[in-house]
C-alpha cells in the first residue's frame, strides 16, 4: 500500500477510532451497570423490584437498537428532553446491552450451587454480605466469557452511531471512500482491521480479569 | 419468653436433669407441596447435648436440621432455640412469622456443618473462617485472624491457612467447614451427615475431630450420621427416625443393644 495514503487516512481514520472507543467504553461502563444491578434485582425477595426489572430486561431487550437510537435522539427533544449525539449513543446501547447482560447476571447468578447461599446463611451473613460477598465474586467468574461476547457485539454494534452524526470509524471510512473510491480494498480492510484489534483488546482484559478472578480455585 | 428464662435458675451446662432445653421441637410439621415429610416431631435437646440422628434415607433426618438452621421453615408448630421461638414472634397475642432481624438475632447461636462441605471456592482457608467473624461479629481483623487460627488448630489445619480449598482433600475440607462454623460459637450445631461425601479413609480424621470437639461439653451437638459406632461412641441420646416420626429414643446402649420396634432392629441389621 502507497505510504502516502497512509499519511492521508491516518489522521481521520485516527480521530474515528478514538470516537468508537469512547462511545463503545461509555456505553459497555453504562451496559454493565444496567446488567449488574438489574440481573440483582430480578432476584429480589420484593416482587415489585424484580417486575420492574423484568420488564426493562423485556422492553430493552425487544427493540431495534437503531430505533431506539433514534428514539433518544431525534424524538426526546420532541419531549424537550435532549441529548448531545454522544449522550444518546451511550444512553441507547448502555439500555440496549445492559438488557441482555442481565439475562447474563441473572443466570450466572442462579449458577452458583445452592449450597454456596446456604453457608453464609448459616453463618449469619446478611442477605446482601451472602450476595456481594459470597456469592457474586463466584458469578463473576462465570460471567466473564458471555460478557466478553456481549462487549464485543456491542463494539461493533457502535458502527450505528454514524447514522446520528457521530463521526466514528465507519463514518469516517465512508467519507474516506468518497474521496477514495479507486483504494476502497485498502481502506476497508485496515477498517476491518481496526475492529478487529479493538475487539481483541477487550478479549485480553476478559481473559485477564478471568485468570486473575480463578487464580487458585480450579 | 425469654425472660421466663432468666428468672429460673441457672442450670448446669451440660445437660443436667433441670437444664432447661437449648432446643425444642414442638408438634413440628413439614410439608413440601402436597408431600408431607415430617408428621409432627416433638424433640428437646439439653444444653450441651449430643444427640445422634439415624435412619433410613429419605425419612427427613436433613428437613429436621435444615429447619433448626433456618434453612427450611415449618409448615407448622414451633421450635424453641434457647427458650426463644425460633421461626415465630408474638404479636398482640398471635404468633407471626419471625422478622428477617428476629431470624438473625437467633441465627447467633445455631450453627451447621454440610455434607458437600459447601467451603467458599474463592476464598483461601483462612477467609473462609474470618469472613463471618469479621462481618457478622464485627470483630477486628486481628482478633479474627487469631480466633480463626486457634479454630483451624483445633482441627489440625494451621498449616493450610493460606491455601485455596480447591487444594485440601475431602476431610480437609470438612475440618475447615467444621472450624468456619466452630468459630461463631453457636449454643447447637448441626451435622449433616458430614462423611457421608467422603472417600472411606478420609472418614476417620474428621470423626476424631468431631469427638474431641464433643469432649469439649458445652456445645449441643445434633449428629444426623449413618455411622453407628461414631453415634454409639459420641451421642447422649440417639434419635431413630422413620417416614417423617421419630419412631424410637434412648440412650445408646439401649437403643443399639435392644431395639423395640420392628424398624429399627431391621434398620440396625441392613446397617451391619
Ligand atoms: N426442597 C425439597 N423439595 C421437595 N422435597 C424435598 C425437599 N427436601 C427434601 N425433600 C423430600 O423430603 C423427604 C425427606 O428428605 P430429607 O430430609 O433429605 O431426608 P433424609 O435426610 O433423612 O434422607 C424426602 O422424601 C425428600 O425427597
Ligand atoms: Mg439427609
Amino acid at each position: 500500500m502507497n505510504p502516502s495514503l497512509w499519511m492521508e487516512w491516518a489522521p481521520l481514520l485516527w480521530k474515528g477510532l478514538v470516537t468508537t472507543v469512547q462511545v463503545a467504553l461509555l456505553s459497555g461502563v453504562v451496559a454493565l451497570f444496567l446488567a449488574v444491578l438489574t440481573g440483582i434485582c430480578r432476584l429480589s425477595k420484593y416482587k415489585l423490584i424484580r417486575g420492574i426489572a423484568y420488564v426493562y430486561v423485556m422492553l430493552f431487550r425487544g427493540v431495534s437498537l437503531l430505533v431506539l437510537l433514534f428514539w433518544v435522539y431525534f424524538s426526546l427533544p420532541a419531549l424537550g428532553i435532549e441529548f448531545s449525539a454522544i449522550s444518546a449513543a451511550v444512553l441507547a446501547f448502555g439500555l440496549n446491552y445492559g438488557a441482555f447482560g442481565s439475562e447474563i447476571v441473572r443466570s450466572s447468578i442462579l449458577a452458583v450451587p445452592k449450597g454456596q447461599w446456604e453457608a453464609a446463611l448459616a453463618l449469619n451473613l446478611t442477605p446482601a454480605q451472602r450476595m456481594f460477598r459470597i456469592i457474586l465474586p463466584q458469578a463473576v467468574v462465570r460471567m466473564l466469557p458471555p460478557i466478553n461476547n456481549l462487549m464485543i457485539e456491542l463494539l461493533k454494534a457502535t458502527s450505528l452511531v454514524s447514522f446520528i452524526t457521530l463521526a466514528d470509524l465507519t463514518f469516517q471510512s465512508q467519507i474516506l471512500r468518497g474521496q477514495f473510491f479507486g483504494n476502497t480494498i485498502e481502506l476497508f480492510t485496515i477498517v476491518l482491521i481496526l475492529y478487529f484489534i479493538l475487539s481483541s483488546c477487550i478479549t485480553l482484559v476478559a481473559r485477564l480479569l478471568e485468570r486473575k478472578l480463578s487464580a487458585g480455585r480450579m | 419468653m425469654s425472660t421466663t428464662v432468666q428468672e429460673r435458675e441457672p442450670h448446669a451446662v451440660s445437660g443436667g436433669e433441670t437444664a432447661l432445653p437449648i432446643v425444642k421441637y414442638n408438634d413440628v410439621k413439614k410439608s413440601f407441596g402436597d408431600l408431607e415429610v415430617l408428621h409432627g416431631i416433638n424433640l428437646e435437646m439439653r444444653p450441651g447435648e449430643k444427640i445422634a440422628i439415624i435412619g433410613p434415607s429419605g425419612s427427613g433426618k436433613t428437613t429436621l436440621g435444615r429447619m433448626l438452621m433456618t434453612l427450611e421453615e415449618p409448615t407448622s408448630g414451633t421450635i424453641e432455640v434457647d427458650g426463644e421461638l425460633l421461626w415465630h414472634m408474638e404479636r398482640g397475642g398471635k404468633l407471626v412469622r419471625a422478622s428477617e432481624a428476629h431470624l438473625h438475632r437467633m441465627r447467633t447461636k445455631i450453627g451447621m456443618v454440610f455434607q458437600h462441605f459447601n467451603l467458599f471456592p474463592h476464598m483461601k482457608v483462612i477467609r473462609n473462617v474470618t469472613e463471618a467473624p469479621r462481618k457478622v461479629l464485627g470483630l477486628s481483623k486481628e482478633e479474627a485472624h487469631e480466633r480463626a487460627v486457634e479454630m483451624l488448630r483445633k482441627v489440625g489445619l494451621e498449616d493450610k491457612l493460606d491455601v485455596y480449598p480447591s487444594k485440601l482433600s475431602g476431610g480437609q475440607k470438612q475440618r475447615v467447614a467444621i472450624a468456619r462454623a466452630l468459630v461463631m460459637r453457636p449454643k447447637v450445631m448441626v451435622f449433616d451427615e458430614v462423611t457421608s461425601a467422603l472417600d472411606p479413609e478420609l472418614v476417620g480424621e474428621v470423626l476424631e475431630v468431631i469427638k474431641e470437639i464433643a469432649l469439649e461439653g458445652e456445645m449441643a451437638m445434633m449428629l444426623i450420621t449413618h455411622e453407628m459406632d461414631f453415634a454409639r461412641e459420641v451421642a447422649d441420646r440417639v434419635i431413630f427416625g422413620a417416614d417423617g416420626l421419630i419412631v424410637e429414643e434412648g440412650p445408646p446402649s439401649e437403643l443399639f443393644e435392644n431395639p423395640e420396634s420392628e424398624r429399627l432392629q431391621s434398620f440396625l441389621r441392613r446397617m451391619n
